[in-house]
């Protein structure tokens, strides 16, 4: 187990590199000087050279890599010509509201997703299981932004019970919080709950042709404790599996739907910096979410290895 | 007693059979496709309206016989935005999986084929591409390219080339085994041959599933891109920028937003679909899912 914690973290290196690498080179190959960004249209060629000077972008580019990378490496993203904040503290102000609204809309998603599955599975080729079948696979073509405009339609512009945008602080209103990111988290958890429905309800029908589930009925144990219990437990791989190969969507999802509710998030930052061209902001932001994607698929890999394959339907 | 397991396994795993509705379903989403195709092809010979004619008197108006789907917020032609805009989600959702298939398929087909170091590169370069999510890394180079159309294919391209390669490779190495390509091998046939007489008439089917899935997808992130107002430059009218604008006026015509909203699900449904059934038929293993 050390041994292959070690050898995936060997792998993380080089990885973790070449995202930076490609960070950089999207930023400084691609046009767009940073000095005419800061300086804006009417800026003379000599102040320009002379701000080009000052941010080292005379240098060659593997210089200005290194030099850059050394900085990252100490924890310095750099920081906005336009607000002065450093990336680490405009980072740091958003991820919680980012990773609430992620959480909240993963566990609504495997709340509607995983009974849902228990029960197609039960009844397996019956109406409700077709019906809901079909659903998931509708479902699966509708992105984040043609749910968030229904759910606001729905919920915000005719009912009138939630807020449309906006977003109250945690700390200030606790339930105020909620409600902004009731809309957002399930506009996400619409996007996430048929893919676990789906591939959680055939591992299911799987699993519940094994002997110890009839062993487990003969014992006369309660139909919802063998299900959501023992029935459940050997697809907690196909769980992890699911949700690792589903959080680069879901960060997706998140930018869009931070855009559209007005959430003060990394996705909206992020955006925001593209908009007013915050270039540093910008190259920042991404790395660090490649970053912490990367570091994401590492621990769903080390889950992986944590919960065995083999301990899954008996023969590999 | 590992083969009984195992055909007590399919049977388990397929118990809905594939009924005729399915079928029917598949025929409907080809024909919806085939009618967005052809509009959008003579779009110019078919409707009365240009996409950029502004009437300001005639803003936000109901669908009448002039206007079949009524106008927009700035008095332009509904139905001629609508059909614009499928020529731009469908150029851009059929290209860019294109230049996904070309390179990834053929770097998916040569590392599964040469394995080996090469192989190696080509695995470690895709996970670094796949270390971004999309969405952030078309957002970021859509920041420096600037934005056209061109520049969009390519971008959404690039992002497909991993996956076309992950279904290449896997379907490369599962064949480059089998007899017939060992014969091949053994009557002295070359690497080229090889290639591109055995093992590329059998990737392709698989390739082929999955190119139609990759057009939803793209479908789908270009309409996130313009939703954003990071797709194609206004006032060039994509779905996903209908969209957006529509969104403005949610209150007083929701029919804007949800007009091009139901085309784009449509459509994306429809791609799905067909990619789905022929992933079926070429993959009977993950039939059931």
């Amino acid at each position: 187990m050390l041994s292959f914690i070690g050898h995936r973290l060997l792998y993380l290196v080089p990885v973790l590199l070449a995202v930076s690498l490609l960070t950089f080179l999207i930023a400084s190959l691609l046009p767009g000087d940073l000095a005419y960004v800061i300086l804006g249209d009417q800026a003379t060629p000599e102040t320009v050279a002379a701000l080009r000077r000052d941010l080292g972008l005379d240098r060659p580019v593997w210089w200005r890599y290194l030099s850059w990378l050394g900085h990252v490496l100490q924890g310095d993203f750099g920081r906005s010509f336009r607000t002065g904040q450093t990336v680490l503290q405009a980072v740091a102000e958003r991820l919680p509201v980012s990773i609430e609204l992620m959480l909240l809309a993963e566990i609504i998603g495997l709340a509607i997703g995983v009974p849902l599955a228990i029960v197609c599975a039960v009844k397996a080729g019956g109406a409700f299981d077709r019906f809901m079948t079909g659903t998931a696979f509708a479902m699966l073509s509708v992105p984040p932004f043609l749910s968030a405009i229904l759910l606001i339609y729905l919920f915000a512009v005719e009912l009138r019970w939630l807020p449309a945008t906006g977003y109250v602080p945690f700390e200030e209103d606790p339930l105020g919080n909620l409600r902004c990111l009731v809309l957002p988290a399930l506009t996400l958890a619409f996007a996430e709950w048929p893919g676990i429905m789906r591939v959680l309800r055939s591992d299911m029908i799987a699993t519940l042709q094994e002997d110890y589930i009839a062993m487990a009925k003969a014992k006369g144990l309660k139909p919802a404790r063998i299900l959501f219990v023992h029935a459940l437990k050997p697809s907690s791989l196909t769980l992890v599996t699911i949700t690792g190969i589903n959080i680069g969507r879901l960060i997706g999802g998140t930018l869009i739907v931070e855009t559209i509710f007005a959430l003060p998030g990394i996705g909206r930052l992020l955006v925001g910096a593209l908009y007013s061209r915050d270039l540093i902001i910008l190259q920042g932001v991404v790395l660090f979410v490649a970053a912490g994607f990367v570091v994401m698929n590492f621990i769903v890999d080390l889950l992986y290895a944590v919960l065995d394959p083999r301990i899954r339907h008996g023969h590999a | 007693m590992a083969t009984l397991e195992l055909e007590i396994d399919t049977a388990a795993l397929s118990p809905v059979r594939r009924s005729r509705r399915a079928g029917m379903l598949f025929w409907l989403a080809i024909g919806w496709l085939a009618t967005i195709a052809i509009v959008s092809i003579f779009a110019g010979v078919l409707l009365s309206h240009g996409p950029f004619d502004m009437d300001m008197l005639e803003r936000r108006a109901p669908p009448s016989l002039s206007h079949w789907l009524g106008t927009d917020s700035l008095g332009r032609d509904e139905l001629a935005r609508l059909i614009h805009g499928a020529r731009i989600s469908l150029t851009v959702g059929l290209c860019a999986p294109m230049i996904g298939i070309a390179i990834g398929g053929g770097l998916g087909i040569l590392a599964g084929y040469f394995r080996g170091r090469f192989e190696t590169l080509v695995v470690g370069a895709m996970d670094v591409l796949l270390a971004f999510p999309p969405l952030v890394f078309a957002l970021a180079v859509t920041a420096y390219l600037g934005q056209s159309l061109l520049y969009l294919t390519c971008i959404l391209g690039v992002l497909g080339i991993p996956a076309f390669m992950r279904v290449a490779r896997a379907a490369t190495l599962s064949l480059a085994e089998r007899e017939f390509v060992v014969a091949a091998r053994a009557l002295g046939a070359s690497h080229a041959r090889i290639l591109l007489h055995e093992l590329l008439p059998n990737v392709f089917l698989p390739l082929l599933a999955f190119f139609l899935l990759g057009v939803a997808v793209t479908i789908v992130v270009e309409g996130a891109l313009s939703f954003l107002g990071l797709g194609v430059p206004p006032p060039v009218p994509s779905w996903g920028s209908m969209i957006g604008e529509g969104r403005e006026s949610l209150e007083i015509a929701p029919r804007l937003a949800f007009i091009p909203a139901a085309a784009m699900f449509l459509t994306v449904l429809s791609f799905n679909l067909i990619g789905d059934t022929l992933r079926a038929l070429t993959d009977p293993r993950q039939g059931a899912l």
